[in-house]
């Protein structure tokens, strides 16, 4: 197993939060935080990941074929819809603060402090 | 009896399914009726799993994959008396800002009764669940239902920003507890709690268990808002409606905490277990930080919403030195803490909302002053028995100077409020700007009666006889990691125990004169800074407060930031220590 993916999902995940804590525009903000989000998924799928694996479907296939583990594809799958739905709701603030402020900054919106 | 277990997530998100499915077709009462019988439903349910999980581990594996030879597979709800106590208070806490809710919230009530549902079931999924994954799910779906019940009066700025800092800050910690979890899978293929915590206790600890722990409970201090993660809350709870701080304060910040609680005893404690100290001190500190912060933080702030926002933070931080203690005692404190703060700090909150339906009188000052005093905690009267244990605990251990901090941070918290009933409610300063802006219509006895309701009962509850040493015991098993999964992965029923008597329980002399001391100090602190504000102000509070102020920027880049940092911070110390 090589230690490629890992690297790379932890890659992933520090350059969106860079993103996230350096922004100044609230959409940029939402996708750094889905690419964030992506280094979950290239963890998770190389977790799973089984050399020479088939996909898990097991309908009509010889006992004892390899395949890959489907544990992590559930999961996968079940972070996208968690994450969809709060970049969802970041997207459709962010558009209230538009139309409020006809700004995007983040650092605009501040009302309350100290 | 396996099948009751799902009921109090289940019901709960079934109304909040049926109203959203008759949008537009059913007048208002017949989703309001609907969304109270489900979360009185689910309350009743919950209940009766609280007194049936006293006598053992009541499990329900969905979709029956029972385990195999003490191999699990599928995802369980295993229930402890203290998950069970849990969802009991928040099907309550809930029921009772549905009820607040239905004259004070007047746009958009299909929606608002959905979201609030919705988070009752969430939390309740997240106390009773016994799989890791399926606690993230829990936890990500009252986030995403809180973000946006904090965003609820859209027509304002500073809602607007609370929403997407508590959004942001918490989705990147949810994340994290995401990353530990794919990590922790990746070493044991196992999800479930006892699972993992039996593959982990046969070998030695590695580099990558102390990430997969770091990143998971750093994760669940974002959601309880502890230092240095905390900075989100004060923007959070200032601009919710007031029933929904409710909530937030009873029950969604301390699930942070109460995870924290779970995973520990149930998943890192086998590998960490010589090293343990390492752990409960890093909380223990972290704990007794961020209780000082929100306390002092607390003590100038002049928005009354914030300003309990703030002493959240304090006793969610006194909750973590509790738990820090990781003894059976340290943990029931904590326990009985959250009770008494969650009812108490409720009733203030809905005590500040009133504010925007009429103008303070007498009796609201009464409610405001009497919430306040349990929150400080005089010998039983509040948050006291919470205090106690954990005084207790911490002398056990020989650490004697755990008891003087905690008790002053929450004497500071204390001190904040009772300055600002001083100010607001008994109209000791003109035009003091308590920041509650709203201006709405709603019955003030029906509303008043609810928060009183509250506040008596946050004022009594540590006088609930036998109510403490059922706690204790509940402390016992949720600390009981190799009990705990005999019971899920092979259904070994438990021992039965000694009969518990109903008494009050005794509490040390140390704790008593604390329970004063911190009263005496609240009152005179609230009384300099009521007397001569502009002293208190120039000497004590800017000198002291202003670096903490200068911190809470209210910009949700350097709020990320700070979660990086002290993630990598706690990381760093942990890989150092458990080795």
């Amino acid at each position: 197993m090589s230690v490629l993916p890992y690297l790379v999902a932890g890659w992933i995940c520090v350059i969106g939060l860079y993103g996230i804590v350096t922004s100044k525009h609230l959409i940029h903000l939402a996708l750094c935080l889905t690419v964030t989000q992506s280094s979950t998924y290239v963890l998770l799928l190389a977790v799973g990941y089984v050399k020479g694996g088939g996909p898990p479907i097991f309908k009509g296939v010889k006992l004892g074929t390899t395949a890959v583990d489907p544990v992590v594809q559930s999961l996968t799958l079940t972070d996208i819809v968690v994450s969809v739905t709060v970049l969802a709701l970041i997207l459709a603030l962010a558009l209230d603060v538009h139309d409020e402020l006809d700004t995007m900054d983040p650092d605009k919106i501040v009302e309350l402090q100290g | 009896m396996s099948w009751v277990l799902p009921l109090p997530v289940v019901l709960p998100l079934l109304g909040a399914a049926l109203n959203a499915a008759l949008d537009h077709v059913t007048p208002r009462w017949l989703h309001v009726a609907v969304t109270l019988a489900a979360v009185a439903a689910a309350l009743a349910f919950a209940i009766l799993i609280l007194i049936y999980s006293m006598s053992t581990e009541t499990l329900h594996w969905f979709g029956g994959w029972h385990p195999r030879s003490g191999v699990a597979i599928g995802v369980v709800f295993a229930v402890d008396p203290l998950g069970a106590g849990f969802a009991v208070l928040a099907c309550a806490l809930t029921l009772l800002a549905l009820l607040y809710s239905i004259p004070y919230v007047e746009v958009e009530t299909r929606n608002y009764d959905m979201l609030v549902s919705v988070l009752c079931g969430a939390c309740c999924g997240f106390a009773l669940s016994g799989d890791l994954f399926n606690m993230f799910v829990w936890l990500e779906l009252a986030g995403v239902a809180g973000y946006a019940l904090t965003g609820f009066d859209i027509r304002r700025m500073s809602a607007l920003q609370g929403a997407v800092n508590f959004a942001v800050v918490n989705t990147v910690g949810g994340y994290f507890v995401l990353i530990g979890i794919g990590l922790l899978y990746a070493r044991t293929g196992a999800l479930n709690l006892a699972q993992i915590g039996r593959t982990l206790a046969g070998e030695k600890s590695s580099g990558l268990v102390i990430i997969a722990m770091t990143l998971i409970v750093c994760g669940f201090l974002c959601k309880a808002a502890i230092v240095p993660f905390h900075f989100w809350l004060g923007d959070a709870y200032a601009v919710a409606p007031a029933p929904v701080c409710l909530i937030f304060a009873g029950i969604v910040t301390d699930i942070g905490v109460f995870g924290v609680g779970r995973v520990w005893f149930t998943v890192f404690d086998a590998p960490f277990g010589t090293h343990q100290r390492f752990v409960g001190d890093a909380l223990l500190w972290m704990g007794i930080v961020t209780a000082l912060v929100g306390g002092t933080m607390a003590l100038v702030q002049q928005h009354l919403k914030r300003l309990l926002a703030f002493t959240v933070v304090c006793h969610i931080g006194i909750m973590l030195v509790g738990l820090g203690l990781l003894s059976s005692k340290g943990v029931a404190g904590a326990a009985m803490m959250l009770l008494g703060h969650g009812i108490a700090t409720g009733g203030l909150f809905l005590a500040a909302g009133l504010l925007a339906v009429r103008e303070p009188a007498r009796w609201t000052a009464a409610l405001w002053f009497c919430g306040a005093i349990s929150l400080i905690g005089p010998p039983y009267i509040g948050v006291y028995m919470g205090h106690a244990l954990i005084d207790d605990a911490a002398v056990e251990l020989g650490r004697h100077w755990v008891q003087p901090l905690v008790w002053l941070a929450g004497a500071l918290a204390g001190a904040a409020l009772l300055r600002a009933g001083a100010q607001v409610f008994l109209g000791l300063v003109d035009d003091y700007d308590h920041g509650i802006e709203e201006d709405r219509d709603g019955p003030v006895p029906y509303l008043g009666a609810i928060s009183a309701l509250l506040v008596a009962v946050g004022l009594v509850v540590s006088l609930i006889p036998g109510l403490t040493q059922r706690v204790m015991r509940g402390a016992d098993r949720f600390r009981d990691r190799a009990g705990y999964a005999d019971r899920v992965l092979h259904g070994i029923p438990m021992k039965e125990g000694a009969h518990l008597p109903v008494v009050l329980q005794p509490t040390s002399t140390a704790s008593l004169a604390y329970g004063c001391g911190a009263l005496a100090v609240a009152v005179a602190l609230a009384a300099f800074a009521v007397r001569r504000p502009d002293a208190a102000r120039a000497r004590v509070f800017d000198p002291v407060v202003w670096p903490l102020r200068q911190l809470q920027t209210g910009v949700v880049g350097d709020y990320v930031m700070w979660v990086v940092v002290g993630t990598a911070v706690l990381g760093g110390v942990w890989a150092l220590t458990l080795r």
